[in-house]
């Protein structure tokens, strides 16, 4: 590591000489741009225990911090339909609800006279547990890391406390028209009932109990289901033997519970939903995406790249900067890891204009059709991915955050190195191709949020108007109801 | 006691390793600042944990300096600081400055007869308006679209963007470290000579801003007037974004006006972070930056807010659920009580141990959040000190004004426990560390010390300031700004909710 420090700082000296000696440039094309020192990052230790945990173990010692999270496979998609909200409660009351020996008020008062951090929360496909401390403080905040994993209470007092925090989201979520716009288009990419779409409602989170989130625990918790990654200022041999001591001698369990995740076609057609108070409309346009792991994937990057990537890519260089139709213009083909993603176009643009923005909209799809990628575009999209692509490795977070996530999902350790060498083999009529295979005008949900009255043209001229109804249901059982005063 | 513990554990491990990071002595030791003749202040701080740097472009002027008329130029203008210059974005700058200067002429008569309240001529209008519109047809056909944006994204910038607030505005992004000197020459290019093209079109781009951020927001429509009503005669009362009749009438001459009275040199700070030398970073910037001409530094604002003698109220009635903020004025950055009002805002809002959260969310469970927070909407002038509450459902505005009302009583009436004030000042240096862990964070901190303050150094000294304050400090500075007549209250009440209530019955 210090050679390595030693080395780049050597090559920055060197390559900026010769700038230095010739004059001032008058454009930017005459000026110097050595090429960038070879730099290889350095790779955090992957320790594998015998219990199945996986261990990352990435040191920096630039501050007098350490700081360390488990991911925990299992999360919302895979929660029962009648209890939406369950993951989110239980990483909520997992650490405000304390531990065996202490409450989660004791952990809060402990924790924040030494400045440190252990957090808890839950996620789609995974919930997390983290610490965060001075490098003084390990041993303690470890510790209270450890009983937290190992020993959590999830007492009951603080489940009504998020409870609280989930039914204000719900309260709340009409009130923003681009939240609306989001989660109804996620339901028309989906499927309404789809893990990936489904949303919370009073009677689902009213139903969950105490029990639940123990059970929750019970299920996934476990070493085998869990990867965790510690980064600063520690020697590796000394964390590996404290990480063993404390973790080694936890037994295995079951497997996570893992949802289906075959995905229901969108149906296409033209959606609204009316909102009166607001200037400016809310437009998706959403069909099903792909998978990361597509032989697709690195030429939709760089469909993507031309069409929504940075302020120079097509949809803002012809709907922002040439139409003045609107602030924020974005979109392209979705790809997650492990399901695919969607391919979504987004925009807000005032009332006035909505129709005129659809219009545009859909011009740049048969746009991306007709033309999919100019060589000249292509090059650029490279250009901007492959001369950025330090920054994907530029802090030692990042690059143990990167092998973290491949373990998670079972890609190759070295798929970012995969990901460069596949952008520089895409060709123009790769984009030609991949744009036909991945993107379908004819299968689009529109969905529009906005007030009618004010728009330049009725959107029936787009085709048949189905009205979305987004109140929110009452609570079915006592606990949360919306109304009471 | 932390940092001789991990000065003896990097002594012990090798005198090869990069000192630590987390204090002002480390930091002495890589950060250096020049002057360059023009005025302008460069700050480099070495950092070379990867061939990266990023850098941050500070600009001592926000919508501190707009008058009526004006509002939301300094913003307009940031937005227009990436449309390139006489030599970016062009096919032919000598054509397309006459066209220009075509659509100036057009724009101005347009706009006279559009605002003429007597003897309107509405069909002089429409073929003044028509004028208009051509001639921006014609310099349009000289435009390469987004030229500078392009160069910096094909060149492997990332981060790329700028922001405008009440005292001022900012610019950044990283580049990899072999493009520092085209670095130097795009960032002091589009000060040196901007160009207003398509200024129109953003123009609309920038109200669809305010579109989304206020008008279609309910919590952004009420800040809105509750700073309107919180500040009289001081800028701090005016959007940032600015007023709808602003946004639709001020001109491409307007906000050249307004770059060259506040965009010298002596008025921005530049500081570069990451894997640079400060040896090679220094001549590339005087060759480039010191292009910019010298111009006095603008005096200062002579407007200040004269103190409130009686309470202001809004009440907002909105279909949207509801919410609660208070403001008290309090004093500008700096003033000595400024660390105490830091400690009030700590001890108030961070983490599940601050006395809101433990009074309003978690005990009285009437709020999903609550805060107060000390600058608002900013520090170079006296500001405010808010108090905000997000009501769970079921609950209402008044009593999460009872509640802080509750809270601010006993911060008036009791001391401090000696334990939760030690709490704020550990907590304090701990956060000042981990706000020390990147290229940009950096950047924009050690800017913004440095133009607010002079010195980057106070970034430090700060947490040394609060590690002065005592129990009696944070119970006279409560009493003398938390009074009634010091107050501006605001609330978003839900027409919604008492529809809902009244037809419960129905369903």
């Amino acid at each position: 590591m210090t050679r390595r420090a030693t080395f780049v700082a050597l090559a920055a000296g060197a390559l900026f000489a010769p700038a230095l000696a010739s004059g001032q440039a008058k454009d930017w094309r005459e000026i110097q741009k050595p090429a960038l020192p070879a730099f290889t990052p350095q790779q955090p230790k992957r320790i594998a225990l015998p219990n199945g945990l996986v261990i990352f173990l990435q040191e920096d010692h630039e501050l007098p911090l350490v700081r360390g999270s488990a991911r925990i496979r299992g999360g919302s998609r895979e929660e029962p339909a009648a209890k939406i909200g369950l993951v989110s409660l239980y990483g909520q009351v997992w650490r405000t609800g304390g531990t065996k020996t202490r409450t989660g008020d004791q952990l809060d008062d402990d924790l924040e006279a030494r400045g440190a951090r252990v957090e808890t929360g839950g996620g789609l496909d995974s919930t997390f547990a983290s610490w965060d401390c001075l490098k003084e403080s390990f041993d303690q905040v470890f510790g209270t890391w450890v009983e937290l994993v190992r020993n959590p209470e999830f007492r009951e007092d603080k489940l009504p406390l998020a409870k609280n925090q989930l039914n204000t989201g719900i309260a709340r979520r009409n009130d923003d028209a681009g939240q609306i716009a989001g989660r109804e288009a996620r339901k028309l990419g989906y499927g309404a009932d789809s893990p990936y779409a489904r949303v919370a409602e009073y009677a689902t989170v009213a139903a969950v109990t105490r029990d639940d989130l123990l059970a929750w625990h019970k299920a996934t918790v476990h070493p085998n289901n869990i990867i965790l990654g510690v980064v600063g200022d520690f020697d590796s041999k000394a964390m590996e033997a404290a990480l063993r001591k404390a973790l080694g001698s936890w037994p295995r369990g079951p497997a996570a519970p893992r949802a289906d995740t075959t995905l229901r076609e969108a149906k296409p057609g033209v959606y609204f939903v009316q909102k009166d108070d607001v200037t400016q409309s809310q437009i998706r346009m959403v069909h099903a995406g792909i998978r990361r792991d597509s032989p697709d994937y690195f030429a939709i990057e760089m469909m993507n790249e031309v069409l929504g990537g940075g302020f120079s890519a097509r949809l803002i260089s012809n709907i922002r900067s040439k139409k003045g139709l609107a602030y924020s213009v974005g979109g392209g083909v979705g790809a997650d890891f492990d399901h695919a993603g969607l391919f979504q176009l987004s925009m807000g643009t005032k009332s006035g204009s909505t129709a005129a923005a659809i219009d545009a909209l859909y011009e740049e799809i048969d746009n991306l059709l007709k033309t999919p990628a100019t060589a000249e575009e292509l090059t650029r999209a490279k250009d901007a991915i492959l001369n950025s692509f330090v920054f994907r490795f530029d802090t030692k977070q990042e690059v143990m955050a990167e092998r973290l996530l491949y373990e998670f999902y079972g890609y190759p350790p070295d798929f970012l190195q995969q990901y460069r060498a596949g952008i520089e083999k895409v060709t123009t009529d790769d984009v030609a191709r991949v744009a036909r295979a991945h993107v379908h005008r004819d299968k689009l949900a529109l969905l529009v949020v906005g007030k009618a009255s004010d728009f330049d043209r009725p959107l029936a001229s787009f085709g048949p108007v189905a009205t979305l109804d987004i109140a929110i249901p009452e609570g079915a059982t006592a606990g949360s109801p919306p109304t009471r005063r | 006691m932390c940092r001789t513990l991990a000065g003896l554990v990097l002594i012990a491990v090798g005198v090869t390793r990069p000192a630590p990071a987390q204090d002002l002595a480390a930091f002495e030791k890589k950060v250096s600042v020049r002057t360059l003749a023009n005025g302008l202040t460069l700050v480099v701080c070495e950092r070379p944990e990867a061939p990266v740097f990023s850098f941050f472009t500070h600009v001592d002027v926000g919508g501190d300096r707009e008058v009526p008329g004006i509002t939301g130029l300094a913003h307009m203008f940031e937005h227009m600081a990436f449309k390139g210059t006489d030599r970016i974005g062009t096919s032919d700058y000598a054509k397309e400055k006459a066209a220009l200067e075509a659509v100036e002429t057009a724009y101005a008569a347009y706009d006279s007869e559009r605002r003429r309240s007597v003897g309107r001529d509405e069909n002089k209008l429409l073929e003044l308006e028509k004028a208009w519109k051509d001639r921006i047809a014609q310099a349009d056909g000289y435009v390469v679209k987004n030229e500078f944006s392009e160069i910096v994204d094909r060149e492997g910038g990332v981060g790329l963007n700028a922001f405008t607030n009440s005292d001022e505005t900012g610019y950044f992004y990283s580049f990899p470290a072999n493009r520092l000197e085209l670095w130097a020459y795009l960032e002091s290019e589009r000060y040196l000579k901007p160009v207003m093209r398509e200024f129109y079109k953003e123009r609309d781009v920038v109200y669809e801003e305010r579109r989304m951020r206020t008008e279609s927001q309910p919590i952004g429509r009420l800040i809105e007037q509750f700073l309107a009503a919180a500040f009289t005669a001081h800028p701090y009362g005016q959007p940032v974004v600015g007023w709808p009749s602003d946004l639709t009438s001020f001109s491409a001459t307007d906000a050249l006006e307004f770059y060259a009275r506040y965009y010298v040199p002596s008025n921005m700070t530049v500081v570069v972070v990451g894997d640079v030398k400060a040896a090679s970073v220094f001549p590339l910037v005087e060759k480039y930056f010191g292009r910019l001409k010298t111009a006095p530094k603008p005096g200062p604002l002579r407007s200040s807010e004269p103190p409130q003698k009686a309470e202001r109220q809004v009440v907002v009635k909105d279909p949207a659920q509801p919410f609660y903020i208070e403001g008290y004025h309090r004093p500008a950055f700096n003033h000595p009580d400024d660390a105490t009002y830091d400690v009030l805002q700590d001890l108030l809002s961070s983490g599940r141990t601050s006395r809101l959260y433990r009074a309003l969310v978690r005990d009285k469970k009437i709020a999903a959040a609550a805060s107060g927070f000390g600058g608002f909407p900013g520090v170079k002038y006296p500001g405010l000190f808010a108090f905000f509450g997000v009501p769970t459902p079921g609950h209402t505005p008044e009593e999460i004004q009872a509640a802080i009302r509750a809270e601010i009583e006993r911060l008036k009436t009791e001391d401090v426990s000696d334990a939760e004030l030690a709490t704020v000042k550990t907590r304090t240096r701990a956060n000042l560390i981990r706000r020390l862990d990147s290229n940009q964070g950096l950047a924009v901190q050690l800017g913004t010390y440095q133009a607010r303050h002079g010195d980057w150094r106070e970034l430090f000294k700060d947490v040394d300031r609060i590690q002065k304050v005592t129990q009696a400090d944070v119970r006279r500075v409560a009493n003398e700004t938390f009074v009634e007549t010091n107050r501006t209250v605001a609330v978003i009440q839900s027409t919604q909710m008492a529809t809902a209530r009244d037809s419960g019955d129905k369903r």
